[in-house]
């Protein structure tokens, strides 16, 4: 039985190491299969991933209820695009304001400045996890949104250290494939550490009953603030992530909308599953890219299809799939589980004991 | 022997107008099995409440006497330093963590007495920290076997039988290490060869454990089997208290059960 057990085990191991590498075999021959726009979407694939599963551990695990994703993503972005403009950028881009002069002369390598971002942002969310995780419940929604928009409009107006509304442009591109896999790659691993681990236990059971854990010795507000903590330092990342590739960042890009992407990308992996998030953001990255064409006039014949070509027509469809999820698949395309190759296997031997 | 395990100080509790707990000193020697009863809505519950320090007492004092060092006013510490202290709980209305596996469960209830931070897991290189992350899920397994649960271990804890419940909420409750059990109904629910059985595994608690357990109980079998003491409750007050056999016979206990009537038949 446990000989059976531990073998099983190797296999998994094993068969997880050969699908890595297979991927990362693939990885690196994509730029050579893939034209640069599928190259882009399998980046934001990447990072929608990363900021998923933060999100996922601050919601799904831990079971806070945060609408302040954009706000912590775009300290991250703004953190490491700062770090990583030359001065001499920065002196050409500041024409509203000149730029503060301590800023002109900071500067990092790309990986540190992406590290910066996580820990700014984890600092930010530190800061607001004190008062607000003592409301708990439906109000952390609303005052984490709150927290949210008011960075934004502290970016909007510091121009000296921001740029303002003009925001940020020419950020040297540093993430490709393996940048963008890589630190994903990294986020898997800590987050299954984390959650294998008893603190991960800790976590879910502050989230599922406050009262019995607080009766268990947990110090429930203190296991809350560490795991906002630690989802807005992914946050922060993924916000750097996703300037860095899009190359030029702004107060715009960091509205609720993009904290909406993300809880759509938890909310249809499955609220508290690791893999759930990937899957999630495959899908959600892959059907927003898909219906931008529905903001295109669609044209059958000579009439133009109702309402095709108005703009924002795409959140409307997605905000419908959501709802549609929400109402026949509450608990997402993994529920809580996660994917195994036990499951997969077992699932395997099923069919074909149907079929026999 | 010194003191007792527990001892509560004239404890007023209000809930507005609500006197749920009037003027209640009481106490609970160590290694003792002591009942708390009274009729519904006596204020039993309430008292635990105020022990595990959910609720703040309008008046008076507990104090605990942990197994080693001297006595402490718990009474305006957070639940989760009390139960640091040594005291555990189960709750009237079972409250597990209903996602996660039984073995999970127990697991959390071990956190509190964790030495490593939770950082020191994400990677391998913190031998005493994977050493104690393995000895937590192995004394974890360990309890679940002790109370007869090891068929469940990798069941989510909401899909057990009520009865597996109720003994896996008690398994969480020892792995915190406490030195004081206090138990909210442990017999509700169970059919009577389950609460049978409850008696003997109630002593053999205490003893493999040393334990000093208060518990609340409405099944008058298992209060009088078990218990080395009895406190009686009504309406917030304390009415009666003695040994099993002074209880039962007690005019004023007999009334507040059955009302005045039976009393004087
Ligand atoms: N949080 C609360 N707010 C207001 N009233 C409460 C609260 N908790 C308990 N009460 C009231 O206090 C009184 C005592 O309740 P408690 O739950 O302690 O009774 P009990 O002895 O445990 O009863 P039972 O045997 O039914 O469990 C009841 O009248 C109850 O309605
Ligand atoms: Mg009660």
């Amino acid at each position: 039985m446990s000989a059976e057990r531990g073998a099983k085990k190797v296999r998994n191991r094993f068969l997880t190491v050969l699908a890595i590498i297979s991927f990362a075999v693939f990885l690196q021959q994509a730029p050579n299969l893939l034209d640069g726009y599928k190259i882009r979407i399998m980046n934001m694939i990447a990072i929608n991933a990363i900021l998923g599963l933060s999100l996922n551990l601050i919601y799904g695990m831990a079971g806070m209820f945060s609408l302040g994703h954009a706000g912590f993503m775009a300290v991250g972005a703004y953190v490491s695009a700062l770090l990583i403009l030359t001065p001499a950028q920065k002196t050409a881009m500041w024409i509203l304001d000149p730029i503060a002069p301590w800023l002109l002369g900071v500067h990092a390598p790309f990986l540190i400045s992406i590290l910066a971002a996580g820990l700014a942002a984890a600092f930010f969310g530190w800061l607001i996890s004190m008062p607000v995780l003592r409301l708990g419940g439906d109000y952390l929604g609303i005052a984490t949104l709150g927290f949210s928009e008011i960075l934004r409009i502290l970016i909007t107006n510091l121009t000296p250290i921001t740029n303002g509304p003009l925001g940020l442009k020419g950020i040297p591109a540093h993430t490709n494939l393996r940048v963008s896999y890589g630190i994903l790659l990294v986020t898997l691993f800590c987050t299954v550490r984390l959650m294998k681990s008893n603190f991960g236990n800790v976590i879910k059971a502050v989230r599922d009953d406050e009262t019995a854990a607080r009766t268990m010795g947990i110090n429930t507000f203190q296991t809350r603030v560490l795991a906002f903590t630690i989802g807005c330092f992914g946050a922060g990342v993924g916000g750097a992530l996703m300037g860095n590739i899009i190359t030029t960042i702004d107060p715009r890009m960091f509205t609720i909308n993009q904290t909406y992407n993300t809880l759509m990308i938890v909310v249809i992996g499955g609220l508290g599953s690791i893999t759930g998030s990937v899957v999630g953001s495959v899908l959600v990255t892959v059907m927003l890219e898909w219906l931008r064409f529905v903001e295109n006039p669609i044209m059958i014949g000579s009439t133009q299809l109702f309402l095709s070509g108005k703009p924002g027509m795409r959140m409307v469809i997605f905000s419908l799939l959501l709802i549609g999820v929400i109402i026949f698949r509450r608990e997402g395309v993994m529920g809580m589980k996660e994917f195994s190759w036990d499951r997969l296997f077992s699932f395997f031997s099923r069919q074909r004991g149907d079929a026999a | 022997m010194s003191g007792p395990a527990l001892s509560l100080r004239g404890l007023v509790l209000r809930f507005g107008g609500l006197l749920a707990v009037n003027d209640l000193t009481m106490e609970v020697p160590r290694g003792g099995i002591v009942g708390l009863i009274g009729p519904n809505g006596a204020g039993k519950t309430s008292v635990f409440n105020v022990v595990t320090g959910f609720y703040k007492p309008a008046s008076g004092y507990v104090e605990f006497s942990p197994q080693e060092g001297p006595a402490r006013k718990i009474t305006g510490l957070p639940p989760h330093e009390i139960c640091r202290a040594g005291l555990a709980r189960t709750f009237q209305n079972i409250r597990l963590f209903g996602n996660a596996t039984a073995v999970e469960n127990v697991m959390a209830g071990a956190y509190v007495r964790e030495k490593s931070r939770w950082w020191m897991n994400i990677l391998p290189l913190f031998p005493s920290a994977m050493r104690e992350e393995r000895e937590i899920r192995e004394s974890a397994a360990a309890m679940l076997e002790r109370l007869g649960l090891e068929k469940y271990m990798d069941a989510a804890a909401s899909s057990l039988p009520y009865g597996a419940q109720r003994r896996l909420e008690i398994a969480r409750a020892l792995s915190t290490k406490p030195s004081f059990l206090l138990l909210d109904e442990p017999a509700a629910g169970m059919n009577p060869q389950e609460s049978a059985e409850l008696l003997t595994f109630i002593r053999n608690l205490r003893d493999e454990f040393s334990l000093s357990i208060l518990l609340i109980e409405h099944d008058m079998k298992v209060v009088m089997g078990v218990c080395e003491h009895i406190w009686v409750l009504d309406q917030g007050s304390l009415i009666a208290n003695g040994k099993p056999d002074e209880i039962k016979k007690d005019p004023r206990v007999i009334e507040a059960y059955l009302g005045k009537e039976a009393a004087n038949a």
